[in-house]
């Protein structure tokens, strides 16, 4: 996603290594990356294969607790699902559907902003009154709407069998604004520098200009929306699936598993619960704290504090 | 006089932008009825023969060109009448406005909550931004703002509920009816099982307004009418409270109106956890349950408090600073 040229990010890595907070957040982020993508191998069955568990072994708590059973690291759920295995592949649906939905968000907000900070005039009036109207909105709110009409029309097992599509563009379609934005307000400051008027002044068109000269360039405050914006996307899917909108309880996210989990609480299974919470909480954390590095990182104004 | 005319021409032009919203809102309403509804089904169920089903469409009006149709349900949104749920077998306005103090007693249990907390926290981080409890109030905000509103509410029941067994974790306990308004307020059982309900709510604003009190005092305090009072000899608190504050509340009034979309969304998070039976919690069991009229209904009613709050919020913004309207119209 990042156009700029490794020697240009070499500097503000070395930036976020050197800010603490930065290097946690950013292996933890490592570490749930590999275990997410290695999800296959690590997992000792594949929870979304309802041959591989047994209804028979539900509501097992954690090996470590009184009545767990080693098979099961950190106990199984109503089903008889494997929890850890449950959590790595959720986790895995979590973080796909937040990286689409943050690329469908640029795709569109990135040009938008591009052509509203770069052609200025009617074009910029048109692009940030849209940006206001549909920030107005409230991702979440249009978000529940959607799915809800959606389950409503087509009923609850095409929307478990669409779930990831739908929840992707759902989320992407709605927060573009953040993008355009933030876009519009770095492209106008590159749009008066010099080297953009040489460009022009060169012949170049103005779509390769936008592309190949102004985006690079702008590609710092973006690459730290990018983040923000993942966490939240992350959030809403989380919070649409708990609400039952979002992924089904065959195909679990970290939002389904606590919603499923959370009806067993009161009988003592807590696990279910709480430790695919945890694991979200770690991961919205981890990401909105490597957001906050790059931001320093990458804000020159910032590096200074 | 020609900035009262100016004025009183905004408000209008506002008025009339929020009644094009909500006409735009009851169409989608009614395209969303006509695709997904059928109201023969919501009146005699599925076991009726079709000829009596014809006959009953021409009776209710069913076979009529759907402008007419559009016509008839926009007449009869004005007059309060948006249908009947499947589900209650009643008028739908009748029963979300039944649910509506609920949600309305949550939500201003939570608002409370947040006033109380984030002017005092704000203020303090505004005043005091390199003290070590200023510091320590911006990283729980930071991880505040990390944690889902539905993880707040399932660990607070944990903690105070299952754990500790202090407070209530379902519903909203005794209620007493005054007139058509169901109140948990008055008795000790309903306060009671508001706590939770309404500290869940309010730990999803409170970062974003602590953070907002700060920046809004942080403008304020650096203004020049702020250190003529201090050289008068005002006292520091009479400063911050009676200048600063005063003049950083209208836009923190604004942009907490402008967030009443985001509020509804987290009432229903909060509704859920908590089994409140509210407008979000009767929302999700018409979706579970396919009751079209009533799911088209609360949209209505949700795009109405959505609309009445941005345009009270432009207005009243227009009436306390005239700058506002001005610049909006060029």
């Amino acid at each position: 996603m990042s156009p700029a040229a490794p020697g240009k990010t070499a500097s503000p890595l070395r930036h976020v290594m050197r800010n603490p907070g930065g290097i946690v957040a950013a292996s933890v982020l490592v570490v749930i990356a590999l275990a997410v993508i290695l999800a296959p191998l690590i997992a000792p069955q594949n929870p979304f294969d309802l041959k591989s568990f047994d209804v028979l072994d539900s509501g097992i708590p954690p090996s470590w607790l009184a009545g767990g059973d080693e098979r099961f690291l950190l106990g199984t759920d109503a089903q008889g699902r494997d929890l850890w295995s449950a959590v790595l592949y959720g986790t895995r649906i979590s973080l796909t559907v937040g990286l689409f939905a943050v690329v469908i968000q640029a795709a569109i907000g990135v040009p938008l902003g591009l052509l509203a900070g770069y052609a200025g005039g009617r074009a910029d009036t048109v692009v940030t009154r849209a940006a206001d109207i549909q920030l107005s909105l409230s991702t979440l709110m249009m978000a529940i709407i959607a799915l809800a009409l959606f389950r409503a029309a087509l009923g609850g097992e095409s929307l478990g069998r669409f779930a990831v599509p739908l929840l992707v563009v759902v989320i992407g379609v709605a927060e573009w604004p953040h993008f355009a934005r933030t876009a519009r307000a770095a492209t106008q400051v590159e749009a008066a520098k010099d080297y953009v008027r040489a460009a022009r002044a060169l012949g170049i068109g103005t779509l390769g200009l936008m592309w190949r000269h102004i985006l690079p360039n702008i590609a710092s405050p973006l690459i730290v929306i990018a983040a923000t914006q993942m966490a939240g996307a992350i959030m809403a899917e989380a919070a649409l699936s708990f609400l039952g909108l979002g992924m089904p309880v065959t195909k679990p996210s970290l939002g389904t598993l606590i919603r499923s989990g959370y009806d067993l609480m009161f009988a003592g299974a807590w696990w279910i619960t709480i430790i695919p919470g945890l694991v979200l909480i770690g991961l919205l954390v981890s990401v909105n704290g490597l957001g906050d590095a790059l931001r320093d990182a990458l804000d020159p104004r910032r590096r200074a504090l | 006089m020609r900035a009262l005319a100016a004025g009183l021409g905004f408000a209008a032009g506002r008025l009339v932008q929020a009644m094009l919203v909500m006409l735009a809102i009851l169409v989608i309403a009614f395209a969303v009825r006509s695709a997904l509804g059928d109201p023969l089904r919501e009146i005699m169920g599925e076991a009726v023969p079709e000829s009596e089903r014809a006959e009953l469409r021409h009776e209710l009006g069913l076979d009529a060109p759907w402008p007419v149709q559009l016509a008839r349900y926009l007449g009869g949104a004005v007059q309060g009448d948006l249908g009947t749920s499947t589900i209650y077998k009643r008028p739908t306005l009748e029963v979300i406005l039944a649910k509506f103090p609920a949600s309305f007693e949550l939500v201003l249990g939570a608002s409370l909550i947040v006033l109380l907390l984030s002017l005092p926290a704000g203020i303090y981080c505004a005043v005091r931004p390199r003290a070590w409890g200023a510091r320590l109030i911006l990283a729980i905000s930071v991880l505040g703002i990390s944690i889902p509103v539905f993880l707040t509410g399932i660990f607070l029941i944990t903690i105070f509920s299952v754990w500790l067994g202090w407070l209530p974790a379902f519903g909203r306990g005794e209620t007493v009816r005054l007139g058509f308004w169901e109140t948990g307020l008055l008795t000790a059982d309903g306060l009671e099982h508001l706590i939770l309900p309404a500290l869940t709510l309010s730990s999803i604003m409170l970062p974003l307004f602590i953070r907002l009190v700060r920046g809004a005092m942080l403008d304020e305090l650096g203004h020049d009418y702020v250190r003529t009072a201090r050289a008068k000899g005002a006292s520091p608190l009479r400063v911050w409270l009676s200048h600063a504050l005063r003049n950083a509340l209208l836009p923190l009034a604004a942009i907490g109106g402008l967030q009443i979309g985001t509020l509804i969304a987290y009432t229903l998070l909060t509704e859920t956890v908590f089994q409140w039976p509210g407008m979000g919690f009767l929302f999700l069991e018409a979706v579970t349950r396919a009751d079209i009229p009533l799911i088209t209904t609360y949209l209505v009613f949700v795009g109405l408090l959505f609309v009445v709050t941005n345009t009270l919020v432009d207005i009243v913004s227009l009436l306390l600073d005239p700058r506002i309207g001005l610049e909006g119209e060029r």
